[in-house]
């Protein structure tokens, strides 16, 4: 009975306790992201932006998440019911379960697998049902254009985002998250005899392939400019046209639960995970998850930023740039990543 | 081992479960997504037997990749399965016995190794135990050191089959708009703008 509770019962109730810590901190941290991407975007309209509720607006989130648990979820009645209640907790699910393998810092991980970075992708490739799912089982004509259009989009840039991870991973060789960040321990500034600071990062080596993940990134997680499948002005909302309330909500978050995600994957792979700027004690003695928070926040606020200023983009237009531009692009830079290292590190 | 054997059967059941409602279900979108989920548990045994590369491309190709373009065709086409499904019984016979033949060659190879162990030492590539070599690194080895030129073919022929539906299917039609992404980005005032002197009362 001792072994059985000291193999099976505490470790169930220790990963029961970390995913529960992990999931709330979360849910405020994109509680305040949410605020944080209304704000910058009504700062960059000179507007005031949510200001009322709480001081500067900062319970704005919480507000609205009392008004849409308290709403009265309508289901049309000519949609499929299981599948319009199934999508939203499909694509909050998933956004969710990817933040399993993410490393917030040196071992503060809850599943540190080989394959961290296959399964991220993996799961941000499953977030496209969420979509279809609901577009479809809404039964209108808008959600439907709006999930076949996004499913064409979101699989179109995960091309990219797959081979701008490959370069990632020849340089890191390997697959496991918590490896790629300590391998940007190193790099073109020690190469060159600085000291352990930001120039080892692979955003600086890799610069073509940082811009082209970002530029993905934006359109994996619908956010504007490629923000196709909500278009306001042609679709109405797109795949969301008749939700309401809760299951609106658990859109809302599933999104914004994915756009985090993408904001850390974009630490981890170029901007070293939780590694101090600059490898000096004072900053060393800073705790990584602050260092990890700043990045992935300061990648959002250029997401926030590109939101408030940049068109959206006709539907040609997007797909051309990830047919044509960023296929090519990434695959030749495969092809240059690999010859560099083969001639210089290896040889 | 008790959990994993838990695994096993659940993994198992619902990938059996769901695989015969992909063939049952009147609808044919619960088809795919039946289908889905039949992948999914497919990828949770693969992941038993320590095979997380190929449980991880399981979820990313057919998945994510594979699935989607099922779901696609199927909502698009207006089908009408009850027709489509009236003749099953006539194929019935067939179809039996394309899966006894199946059948049987898995319980060959399957049998085969589990009555002799002497036949998986003839494997000419074994799989390195999973502490010593991990499981990418591992298939890494085979594709891309011992069988690069066999690798390479394939990926060639891949290359070709797409080149080939792209040729025929790609039409280029005249006389409509075109947006040469190029040629805008080239513009410069000069070749943008004319400036004109305009008399007044005269016009141009």
């Amino acid at each position: 009975m001792d072994a059985f509770i000291s193999t099976y019962v505490w470790p169930t109730a220790l990963m029961i306790a970390q995913s529960l810590l992990l999931l709330v901190a979360l849910l405020i941290f994109i509680a305040y992201i949410l605020l944080a991407d209304r704000k910058i975007w009504a700062a960059v309209q000179m507007r005031r932006g949510p200001n009322v509720v709480g001081p500067w607006g900062l319970f704005q989130s919480f507000a609205d998440l009392l008004k849409f648990v308290f709403k009265e979820p309508v289901i049309p009645a000519g949609s499929n019911k299981v599948l319009f209640l199934l999508a939203p907790l499909v694509s909050v699910t998933l956004a969710l379960a990817a933040w399993a393998v993410i490393p917030l810092n040196a071992n503060w991980v809850m599943a540190n697998i080989n394959v961290g970075i296959l399964y991220v992708f993996a799961i941000s490739s499953l977030e496209v049902y969420g979509v279809i799912i609901g577009g479809w089982a809404s039964n209108s004509k808008y959600p439907f254009l709006s999930a076949l259009r996004s499913a064409a989009q979101m699989v179109s840039y995960e091309v990219s985002i797959g081979f701008v991870i490959v370069t990632v991973l020849l340089c890191a060789g390997s697959l496991n998250l918590t490896d790629i960040v300590d391998s940007q321990r190193d790099g073109l500034g020690t190469m060159i005899g600085l000291p352990g600071s930001f120039l080892d990062w692979y955003w600086l080596p890799l610069f073509p392939m940082f811009i082209v993940f970002f530029i993905s990134a934006l359109a994996e997680t619908n956010r504007p400019p490629f923000d196709l499948v909500e278009a306001e002005s042609e679709l109405v909302a797109g795949f969301m046209v008749e939700y309401g309330s809760t299951p609106y909500m658990m859109f809302m978050l599933g999104e914004y639960a994915a756009i985090c995600l993408m904001c850390a994957l974009t630490t981890i792979l170029f901007l070293g995970g939780w590694l101090p700027p600059v490898d000096v004690w004072f900053l060393n003695w800073v705790p990584g998850i602050i260092w990890f928070v700043l990045k992935a926040s300061m990648v959002f606020f250029m997401f926030a930023m590109v939101k408030a200023f940049v068109p959206r983009y006709r539907y040609d237009q997007l797909m051309r740039l990830g047919w044509k531009v960023f296929l090519p692009l990434s695959l030749a830079m495969v092809f240059i990543v690999a010859v560099v290292l083969k001639l210089v590190v290896w040889a | 081992m008790g959990l994993q054997a838990l695994f096993f059967y659940l993994f198992s059941f619902v990938a059996v479960a769901s695989a015969f409602m992909v063939i049952s279900a009147r609808n044919p979108v619960y088809s795919v997504l039946f289908l889905i989920l039949t992948f999914f548990n497919a990828a949770g045994l693969f992941l038993l037997t320590g095979a997380e590369f190929l449980a991880m491309i399981l979820l990313v190709v057919y998945i994510g990749a594979v699935a989607v373009l099922f779901l696609f065709v199927v909502m698009m086409l207006d089908i009408d399965f009850t027709e489509l499904r009236a003749g099953v019984l006539d194929y019935a016979p067939v179809g039996a016995l394309i899966g006894l033949v199946l059948a049987a060659e898995l319980i060959i190879v399957v049998g085969g190794s589990t009555l002799s162990p002497e036949i998986a030492k003839s494997i000419s590539m074994p799989i390195p135990a999973i502490t010593e070599r991990t499981n990418t690194a591992a298939l890494g080895d085979v594709l891309y050191t011992h069988y690069v030129y066999f690798f390479q073919i394939a990926g060639l022929v891949l290359l070709v089959a797409m080149i080939g539906a792209i040729v025929l299917t790609l039409r280029h039609r005249q006389n409509i708009k075109r947006q040469d992404i190029p040629t805008q980005v080239a513009r410069s005032p000069k070749t943008a703008v004319e400036v004109v002197k305009v008399k007044s009362g005269q016009g141009l």
